[in-house]
């Protein structure tokens, strides 16, 4: 599981990084949604990769070894509203840029 | 009620902008005298509050004369477990410049950039709630949210007044930091995944108890964080995209991010000396050989930049590098008398910068006349031409007010920008170079020396592309427009380089502050010990 994982992260955040650096900004947009995640599931990994044990103390047992940690979870849930909010935005402003310059190329116009 | 709000006081620079932001929300844009009323009256309170919260944070307790920290536990959860707020010196100090700076930028808008388009007073307040958090705060997470709102009101205050231009520099901007934003993530999540808290007092405690095999990578995490930080404060060859997208923002939106890039400066000041300082073992000092690498290679690129600005727009853009590469080499020096020098350097360079982006575009107005008709502002304008017609009946060549005054305040700003005396750019640079010169941690002769004459050479730099810039502006046009100024824009510039005026006047308290502040800082246990004993409050009787 652990192999799958690291695997998963690797292939999103190297998919997200070559598109990153294109030129062209859909491409752009969707390379930052690969490396976010990537990035969601690498903080998810740092809690420690369990299965089948809940995140929430029920009160029935004590004992910590009996759950996963639940704060990664709870960051991974902010970082992916505000990831989602910034997308968002992200795309707004590509639609305005490609109105205004007539050009999806990041720097608004067709290198020569 | 009084006793409500003074105990709550410290929450309330977050409180306040968010509460007038969500207010401005519901108001029609076309009411925007009531808009600018209630967002200068809400700015105005901000600025009472910080000056209120720099008394607190000043207060000596106890026989030691150590000043008190003051912790505010959100959620009534101690620290580690809850999210804290922390009110100290730095964090004070940063609100007051935040909130003055925003005001003054606030009352240059109201003049004619905030009908340039919609929603200009929310994202206003919405930004200097963010920086407000992001100084007050003492988790990691919680900094990685108040930068974010800090960045959500950014990008669109960066495409305030629209245009080709804009957006181009504004696609850059948020891309880059958007990117940034996930080196934040990454460096967090790693440096939870070794030590298991994201408090920073907490951490500071933890790190140097981290084990050999797991050291690595707390490190690794420290340095991809410190990545983050360092894009939003512009060292070199992380900058590129700063000079372009700070000229393209509209005046007040730019004066207003020379404090934005000032964050990425003040977390590096706060969390290099807390989690690498000398108490870390065996990670000590990690990083600061890049920072004073990074700093020097920052004031290079930057004067240079300096030197080859043809536009105004785009040499105050490289200034904001210089300042921040001076800063960042001092952070590296990891030395509280040279930190003290740096702290006062970063509030004078901040208010001079801030007036520096304002004045840009009231002498831009000048050059080039079609910037002086924007259709928005028409309606803005006073009717002015009796005092044009009085001046042209004059006889010989005559510097019309406006262009005097303009010109005063160019000058003053270049003395600020240059670090030349009498102001307080000079006694920055000159706290800042002696303690240097002193070299208390004993660095190699020659790092210390390239500093201080890349210091000094950028200071050359910037008094000859400014001199060039001021003669080409005020005495080259015989025939020049002279720009109509309102007195609404030209008094935030005056009142912001009279503040510098002050500073250099008053330069012996704020030098004490700023010598007590670096102490703290470089002393890191008291920080810890007051966040992480504070009582839950209403719990066994005590307040």
């Amino acid at each position: 599981m652990e192999l799958t994982l690291a695997a998963a992260i690797g292939v999103l955040v190297a998919s997200g990084v070559w598109l990153l650096l294109r030129p062209r900004t859909y491409q752009v947009i969707i390379g930052l949604s690969l490396i976010a995640y990537g990035v969601n599931l690498f903080i998810f990994s740092m809690g420690g990769l369990r299965m089948d044990v809940p995140p929430v103390v029920d009160g029935a047992t004590v004992d910590p070894a009996q759950y996963i940690d639940p704060l990664p979870q709870a960051l991974v849930l902010t970082a992916i509203v505000i990831g989602f909010a910034t997308t968002a935005l992200f795309l707004v402003v590509l639609l305005v840029s490609r109105g205004m310059t007539g050009s999806d190329h990041v720097d608004g116009r067709e290198p020569k | 009620m009084m006793a409500i709000l003074i105990d709550n006081l410290v929450i309330l620079p977050i409180v306040l902008p968010l509460v007038a932001g969500a207010l401005l929300l519901l108001i029609d844009e076309r009411r925007h005298a009531l808009k600018a009323a209630i967002a200068i009256a809400a700015t105005v309170a901000l600025v009472v509050i910080a000056i209120a919260l720099v008394t607190i944070a000043d207060t000596r307790v106890g026989a030691t004369g150590v000043a008190k920290v003051t912790t505010y536990l959100l959620g009534n959860w101690p620290a580690p477990f809850g999210i804290v707020l922390v009110l100290d010196r730095l964090s004070a100090l940063m609100l007051v410049l935040t909130s003055i700076l925003g005001l003054a930028a606030l009352i240059f808008s109201v003049a004619r950039w905030d009908r340039a388009g919609p929603h200009f007073h929310t994202l206003f307040q919405f930004l200097l709630m963010g920086l407000a958090g992001a100084f007050l705060t003492g988790d990691l997470f919680n900094l990685f949210v108040f930068f974010e709102v800090t960045l959500a009101a950014s990008y669109a205050l960066m495409l305030h007044g629209s245009g080709q231009l804009r957006v181009r520099a504004g696609l850059h901007y948020i891309v880059i930091n958007l990117a940034a934003s996930t080196f934040f993530l990454i460096g967090v999540s790693l440096i939870y995944g070794v030590t298991g808290t994201l408090n920073m007092a907490d951490l500071a405690v933890r790190i140097p108890d981290v084990p050999a095999e797991t050291r690595p990578l707390l490190e690794t995490g420290g340095a991809i964080l410190g990545i983050a930080f360092l894009v939003k404060a512009g060292m070199w060859p992380l900058n590129f995209w700063l000079p372009t997208a700070y000229a393209a923002a509209a005046a007040p939106v730019a004066a207003i991010f020379a404090i934005l890039s000032k964050v990425g400066v003040y977390v590096l000041m706060r969390l290099a000396p807390l989690f690498f300082g000398a108490g870390a073992g065996e990670s000590a000092g990690l990083g600061d050989w890049a920072l004073i690498v990074g700093g020097i290679a920052t004031i290079v690129y930057g004067a240079i930049g300096v030197l080859s600005s043809q536009a105004l727009g785009r040499l105050a853009g490289f200034s904001v590098l210089v300042s921040s590469g001076t800063l960042l080499a001092a952070i590296g020096l990891a030395e509280a008398s040279i930190t003290a020098g740096a702290l006062y350097y970063m509030a004078t360079s901040t208010l001079a910068l801030g007036a520096f982006f304002m004045l840009v575009e009231l002498v831009d107005r000048a050059q080039d006349p079609a910037a002086a008709v924007l259709s928005v502002t028409l309606e803005a304008y006073g009717d002015d031409g009796a005092d044009t017609a009085a001046v042209e009946e004059e006889v010989g060549v005559t510097i019309p007010g406006t262009i005097a005054a303009l010109g005063i305040c160019f000058a003053v700003s270049g003395l600020l920008l240059a670090g030349l005396p009498p102001l307080s750019g000079f006694v920055a640079k000159f706290a800042l170079l002696s303690a240097t010169i002193a070299n208390p941690t004993g660095e190699p002769g020659w790092v210390i020396w390239t500093l201080v004459a890349v210091i000094i050479g950028s200071g050359l730099f910037a008094m000859v592309s400014l001199l060039r810039a001021g003669i080409r502006a005020f005495w080259a046009p015989i025939e020049g427009v002279v720009p109509r100024v309102l007195v609404v824009e030209f008094a935030p510039v005056a009142i912001l380089l009279t503040l510098c005026g002050c500073m250099a006047v008053f330069a012996g308290p704020l030098m004490r502050y700023a010598e007590e502040t670096a102490a703290y800082l470089h002393a890191p246990a008291v920080y810890i010990s007051d966040v992480l004993e504070t009582p839950r409050k209403g719990m066994d009787g005590t307040p």
